[in-house]
């Protein structure tokens, strides 16, 4: 058991999981500032007889310092996402070299269409294999999402990519894993009741294991 | 200096000679009506409650027979193993029992029906026929929500937020006559909350008693009446979306469905806008109550009552422009997401805002640790665990991980359990003498409090752990997943604590129901407090007023030197005080 996020096995890890520890430590000291102060409070200020509390209605000065520093650190922090989120998501983000691969998502399986020894998809040696998604290492990676019924979603942990397959609507993301091995794709989207057993194995090889790879699964889809 | 002395109007409004049916069911007094709300929907919290330990039992023990399953019929959990069908109509009505018929009518209901009469000194509601409509269409739409549980082919099954076109066929969800009760049944309960916001907004506006100026008003109303507002606004945009729906799964058309030409994404624009209003719906109130408590039980006056008005008035302007963050990853523009962003990173501001006044309002106080206070503390102490989770979600690129995992069910129990149940729980307490004329146990209060207050942090807690892991939310079996086995350990402990919190509200129960007739009996004031629902008898009588109470001050002057207590009730007039300038409204 990992008390973390997953293995890191794509570019995204790097900016998200920095991103996730940036925000850990905000959030830690605020939390921090609110558990420690509440607690010294309930003792410090617990009633005693003869006491009288302190009568103050508040204090403006700290209010404007409780509200600006929270403030400048939220529109910071938006700001610095937005910058990472661009490179992700952004409507032109997607490298023009990266290899493409179909994906139609069905209830409840993930039909997985490879674009051929031409490495363009929509060509007539493209082929399609259910629920095995093999791709190779060191290299962007454009996968085109659609769905034949509702709505699903491709999410990959330790890519940390995730993106809805919405039916009616022909979505692209990208990746670029980084480390060789076997993942696994899951539907995390609520889709049915057989939402829980929708995954896919996900199998990244080197080049050239990715290539030996296609060659002979195109033989066998093949009739 | 004086003393808070007996002021209180002892007799009853007026003579009571209202018939059975009258007084209690087809009341249009506003205490009945929250009594009745208030009964109903902890009927509802406690089967929401029973669904959710179903789902714990799958998940910590996977395919094994539940214990008493066997009474559950062959298309849900033969031999009492659930089947994958069943449990995602558990995930379904737990989401939709505990948002709609729980928390909702629990805070609104409940608390804006019994308080806002009582806090602003008026008789009783403006529409009090509209009041009773608003009770009875709730309970409608419980009943038909509840019922859809027992429909042959089960209860509707695409999870709480009913994302389309999973929802709107039959053939893609497995569930038809289900589905479209839940329709009916949101329609109906999207009604009773827009009769129900349009007489608290009439009240408060207009029935404040003479002196009841708006900023001296509790902050329990301010919210109410913020809340309100949304309700107002946000509850026609659900029931027009749920009429859309179901025109959908009847009537044949295709609002929602691609394979016809209609549009998945618009559902849950639609949804989410009425959805991310309806958030704030479900903490304001709480916030406000909490508020109240905490000035209470510190014995001082609210730190910075201007900036927490301004802070709900922020969070719910706010919260309608941020519904887009539940939406980073379902295909929309991602520009949209870059200002969705930015929106809910800053709805951030307002709620440390409010968690800096509270703890601020502790800062020298002289705090007495009743049980109230005691739920009023945790609330803040967990509130600031779930608003500070919310950051990482609102953070696109972190978004794309923890999206949809049980990250997210960690959060939203934080600030739902954590922060609006427990101010409930608190609230009941506290305003369980006016309403009932009796005290609830003080030691098994403090019981319940600590129980629930260490199970329900081991019961979410982890979920972080797990959602960071990768665990997406509404598997009926995450085991599927390899990476996702070695938490199973970890999902038989939250199983168990969570079994164990369910068995610690029992306390409450049992508490509320024995108090009910062998409470202690409460005095006009046992809080100390200083609104005017404590100038009246406990229980508060019909009509509540002979003539109604006259302000001269906030609502918040504990601790003040011009009185000789730690406490000056708004109501009382001390030699320095004028007359306010409107007279006094007269009895009706």
């Amino acid at each position: 058991m990992h008390w973390w996020l997953p293995l890191k096995a794509s570019t995204f890890t790097g900016p998200i999981d920095g991103l996730f520890l940036a925000i850990l430590i905000i959030t830690g000291i605020a939390f921090v500032l609110v558990e420690v102060g509440l607690i010294w409070f309930i003792v410090k200020y617990r009633a005693r007889p003869g006491r009288k509390a302190f009568y103050t209605h508040g204090n403006t000065r700290a209010e404007v310092i409780w509200t600006t520093i929270p403030a400048v650190t939220m529109v910071a922090l938006g700001l610095i996402s937005n910058h990472y989120w661009v490179q992700m998501k952004g409507r032109n983000s997607i490298p023009p070299n990266a290899y493409p691969i179909g994906i139609h998502a069905k209830q409840f399986e993930w039909q997985i269409t490879y674009p051929g020894a031409d490495g363009k998809l929509g060509t007539g040696d493209d082929f399609t294999v259910r629920n095995q998604l093999h791709l190779p290492v060191g290299r962007p990676i454009v996968v085109q999402l659609s769905s034949e019924d509702v709505i699903h979603s491709f999410y990959v942990p330790q890519f940390r990519v995730r993106q809805d397959v919405v039916p009616g609507m022909d979505i692209k993301a990208w990746f670029q894993a980084t480390v060789p091995g076997t993942y696994e794709l899951g539907c995390s989207q609520l889709c049915g009741l057989g939402h829980y057993r929708m995954r896919a194995q996900v199998t990244v090889h080197t080049q050239e294991d990715y290539d030996a790879w296609m060659k002979q699964a195109a033989q066998e889809a093949s009739p | 200096m004086t003393t808070v002395a007996a002021t209180a109007h002892r007799t009853p409004a007026h003579h009571d000679d209202r018939s059975f049916i009258r007084k209690y069911i087809f009341s249009t007094d506003h205490k009945i009506i929250g009594i009745q709300f208030l009964f109903v929907s902890l009927f509802f919290l406690l089967v929401g409650g029973l669904l959710a330990m179903q789902m714990r039992w799958q998940l910590g023990f996977p395919g094994k027979p539940m214990p008493g399953g066997g009474i559950l019929p062959e298309t849900m959990a033969p031999g009492g193993v659930i089947l994958p069908e069943y449990y995602i109509q558990l995930v379904t009505m737990h989401g939709t029992f505990m948002v709609f018929f729980a928390i909702m009518p629990l805070l609104v209901g409940v608390f804006a029906n019994f308080l806002i009469p009582l806090k602003i000194g008026t008789h009783d509601m403006a529409f009090p026929r509209i009041n009773m409509w608003s009770f009875w269409s709730f309970f409608a739409a419980g009943l038909v929500m509840l019922s859809s549980l027992f429909v042959p082919d089960g209860a509707a099954r695409a999870g709480w937020t009913m994302y389309a076109p999973l929802s709107a066929r039959h053939d893609y969800s497995g569930a038809s006559f289900g589905q479209e009760l839940w329709s009916v049944s949101i329609i109906l309960v999207g009604l009773s909350s827009i009769l129900g916001s349009l007489n608290y907004i009439t009240t408060i506006i207009n029935n404040r008693a003479p002196g009841m100026t708006w900023f001296r008003l509790p902050l329990s109303v301010w919210s109410l009446f913020i809340t309100a507002i949304l309700g107002l606004l946000a509850l026609p945009v659900l029931s027009g979306a749920a009429i859309m729906l179901l025109f959908d799964q009847i009537i044949g058309t295709h609002f929602f469905d691609p394979a016809a030409g209609g549009q998945a994404l618009l559902w849950q624009h639609l949804f989410w806008f009425f959805g991310h209003p309806e958030v704030y719906i479900l903490i304001l109130p709480a916030m406000g109550m909490v508020s109240d408590i905490i000035s209470n039980g510190s014995r001082k006056p609210i730190f910075g009552y201007h900036s927490m008005v301004f802070a709900i008035v922020a969070i719910a302007f706010l919260g309608w422009i941020v519904w887009g963050h539940h939406m980073f990853v379902s295909g929309m523009n991602p520009t949209l997401g870059s200002s969705f962003m930015v929106s809910t990173l800053v709805i951030a501001v307002p709620s440390a805002v409010k968690v800096f006044n509270w703890m601020g309002t502790m800062w020298r106080g002289n705090i007495r640790f009743h049980v109230p206070m005691l739920h009023a503390v945790a609330f803040v102490a967990m509130f600031a665990i779930g608003g500070l989770s919310g950051i990482f979600m609102a953070a696109t690129p972190v978004d794309m991980q923890i999206h949809d995992t049980y990250f997210i069910v960690a959060h939203l129990h934080y600030v739902l359990f954590g922060g609006s149940l427990f101010a409930l729980f608190g609230a009941i307490v506290y305003w369980y003498p006016k309403m009932f004329g009796r005290m609830m146990s003080e030691p098994w209060g403090k019981v319940h409090f600590w129980l629930t207050f260490i199970f329900y942090n081991c019961t979410f807690f982890p979920m972080h752990i797990t959602g960071m892991a990768g665990e997406m939310r509404r598997l009926y079996d995450p085991n599927q997943y390899t990476f996702l086995q070695p938490y199973q350990p970890m999902r038989v402990f939250i199983s168990i604590s969570a079994f164990l919190l369910f068995a610690t509200q029992l306390i409450f129960f049992v508490n509320f129901w024995w108090s009910l007739f062998k409470g202690k009996k409460a005095s006009q004031n046992p809080w100390h407090d200083n609104g005017l629902e404590w100038s009246l008898p406990s229980p508060a009588p019909h009509g509540n007023w002979e003539t109604v109470p006259t302000v001269y001050r906030g609502p918040y002057e504990f601790s003040s030197p011009q009185a000789a207590e730690d406490y000056l009730p708004q109501y009382i007039k001390l030699p320095t005080d004028r007359e306010p300038a409107r007279a006094p409204v007269a009895g009706h």
